[in-house]
């Protein structure tokens, strides 16, 4: 049987699959479902620094192959995390990983510096890629030199494992993923939420009540695995991939691509067992190709 | 019972009218205390256009048969290919979802209120109202005479009270505008399910007499268990997921302007 274990700079993961965050609550929801803890890490819902209502209803639409989303980074603020869902994500063994966001440096700051205390939270995933906020989130993944100051800034606070979540809305996002890891991130993820938009051709309506939100699920495949490749050649970090894998094989295509791990988003919501069976598929393919280890396809691309 | 993601076998799909389907579904494991006003939510297959799963609340149990059944009317292409499965097939199903409405209790006066395919949730809640003693009268709306279904079903467990929008079938109206929800009847509570605008006006009516009031929501859903955070509606706390807060509020709790 192959050895399915990952690295992400010091996060030593069982297996290359986390999930994304935003699709996976507090990992709570899925117990009944799955053993959270055969994953090789959760990402949690994102998290601010004041409690969120995030935006109005409607927050999604469906589209083909995928979906939209405007949810507006909805959660209940550091105070809230740290009191009462902290001690819940404890008693997983499994890597538990926070998603910071903030509207400015200062509160990103703020934030890394709250989670930074929490002995079972094994890395920060610095969200500069939401786009549904109004103030801050992609707006400082979408600027080469915001992007290098946020995070710049949150590494002088922040000593456990960087990951710098990237958004695709950019015209070169390997420059950005360079200008992360020259500022101190141990890793980048990508992609989050394309910027998207669906009209209601009868009412004449948008159907978001933000009028665009964030393109997610298997329509995004491509070109989230497109970018994913061009930004595992620009950087020496490791790289998770993610952007609608639904399957072992998609998830494979990604890491083949460069990715180090994986994350499975939208997929969730259809399955949610699906993170279990992507686990079970690598397995079986490493052992179909007679490979060792997981390490053994990350960047193995045949060109 | 625990949340389960499982295929369940189709037990018959029964054509009720031109546009409803009643699909009974077994599953393997045991079905046990299903809440009245619970769901499941669908993957449909063969629908390149459901990308998402499909909500529909659990319109009947048959504990004795391990069998539950749902309401689904055709509306898109979802619905559609779903009408169409048959005897045998499988479904994959997420369930039971959702908290319910919450019990009356024995000697109560209750009123189910159902519109169109709203009614789905009120069968399984007369069933199980009427075991435990309590008077249950059933009002359900629709626009015309061939759109109520189920009305003989309905009435085992209670009298039923009918109003069509064209008047081809019982009092000629909207659900509010049958006398049974008028302030003489004194009903302890009533329970509401079905379009918007019907729900809205069944909580005025029911501010305006002073009785306990429950509405079940159906807003649009990603996954169904409280992690995308879609189905968020209004409420007195702040935004709550109608998917594992609801779909049943009390109309106290939630900011409507009644």
């Amino acid at each position: 049987m192959a050895d399915l274990s990952v690295k992400i700079h010091k996060l030593e993961l069982k297996n290359p699959v986390m999930t994304a965050s935003g699709t996976f609550g507090n990992g709570v929801e899925f117990d009944d479902f799955i053993d959270v803890n055969a994953l090789g890490g959760i990402l949690l819902k994102g998290t601010t620094l004041h409690h969120r209502e995030g935006n109005d209803y409607p927050r999604m639409a469906e589209t083909a192959l995928g979906m939209l989303n405007a949810v507006g980074l909805q959660n209940k603020g550091v105070d809230y995390f740290c009191k009462h869902i902290y001690p819940i994500v404890s008693k997983y063994s499994t890597n538990v990983i926070v998603n910071v966001n903030g509207s400015t440096i200062e509160e990103y700051i703020e934030l890394t510096q709250r989670i930074n205390e929490l002995e079972h939270i094994a890395a920060i995933e610095l969200n500069i890629s939401c786009p549904n906020v109004k103030e801050g989130g992609m707006a400082f993944g979408t600027s080469c030199p915001m992007a290098e100051q946020v995070t710049r800034e949150v590494r002088k606070v922040y000593d456990k494992t960087l990951i710098v979540k990237l958004s695709p809305n950019v015209t070169n996002i390997a420059e950005i993923a360079k200008a992360v890891e020259a500022q101190g991130a141990d890793s980048v993820s990508l992609v989050n939420t394309f910027l998207g938009m669906a009209v209601n051709a009868e009412t004449r309506k948008p159907v978001l009540s933000t009028i665009t939100g964030g393109l997610s699920g298997p329509a995004i495949k491509p070109i989230a695995l497109r970018m994913v490749w061009q930004v595992a050649q620009a950087v020496k970090v490791p790289v998770i991939g993610m952007g609608g894998i639904a399957s072992a094989t998609d998830a494979i295509e990604f890491m083949l691509a460069g990715a180090s791990a994986v994350q499975i988003g939208t997929a969730n919501f259809n399955d949610p067992q699906c993170t279990i069976k992507i686990i079970k598929g690598i397995e079986e393919y490493l052992d179909r190709h007679k490979l060792l280890s997981a390490s053994d396809i990350i960047g193995k691309l045949q060109m | 019972m625990k949340k389960q993601v499982c295929d369940l076998t189709v037990i018959n799909n029964t054509r009720l009218n031109h546009d409803n389907y009643l699909i009974e579904l077994k599953p393997s494991i045991k079905l046990e205390n299903i809440q009245p006003g619970q769901f499941v939510n669908i993957q449909v297959k063969d629908s390149p256009t459901t990308f998402l799963r499909r909500p529909f609340s659990i319109h009947d149990v048959n504990y004795y048969n391990n069998t539950f059944a749902i309401l689904v009317k055709t509306v898109g292409d979802g619905t559609f290919k779903l009408s169409k499965i048959e005897k045998n097939e499988t479904l994959d199903v997420v369930f039971p979802l959702g908290n319910g409405f919450s019990e009356p209790s024995k000697g109560e006066k209750i009123l189910l209120i159902g519109g169109g395919v709203g009614i789905a949730p009120m069968m399984h809640m007369a069933r199980e109202s009427k075991n435990i003693g309590v008077e249950v009268h059933i009002l359900l709306g629709a626009r015309s005479e061939s759109d109520h279904i189920l009305v003989n079903e309905f009435s085992q467990f209670g009298q039923v009270h009918l109003t069509t929008d064209d008047g081809t079938l019982g009092i000629h109206g909207f659900v509010t505008d049958h006398d049974i929800m008028s302030s003489k009847w004194k009903f302890d509570r009533f329970y509401c399910c079905g379009p918007d605008p019907m729900m809205h006006a069944v909580a005025k009516r029911a501010k305006a007499l002073k009785t306990e009031c429950e509405v079940s929501l159906e807003n649009m859903m990603a996954c169904g268990f409280g992690v995308c955070l879609c189905c968020v509606t209004k409420t007195n706390e702040g935004n709550k997921c109608v998917c594992t807060e609801g779909p049943v509020f009390n109309i106290n709790d939630l900011e409507w302007q009644i």
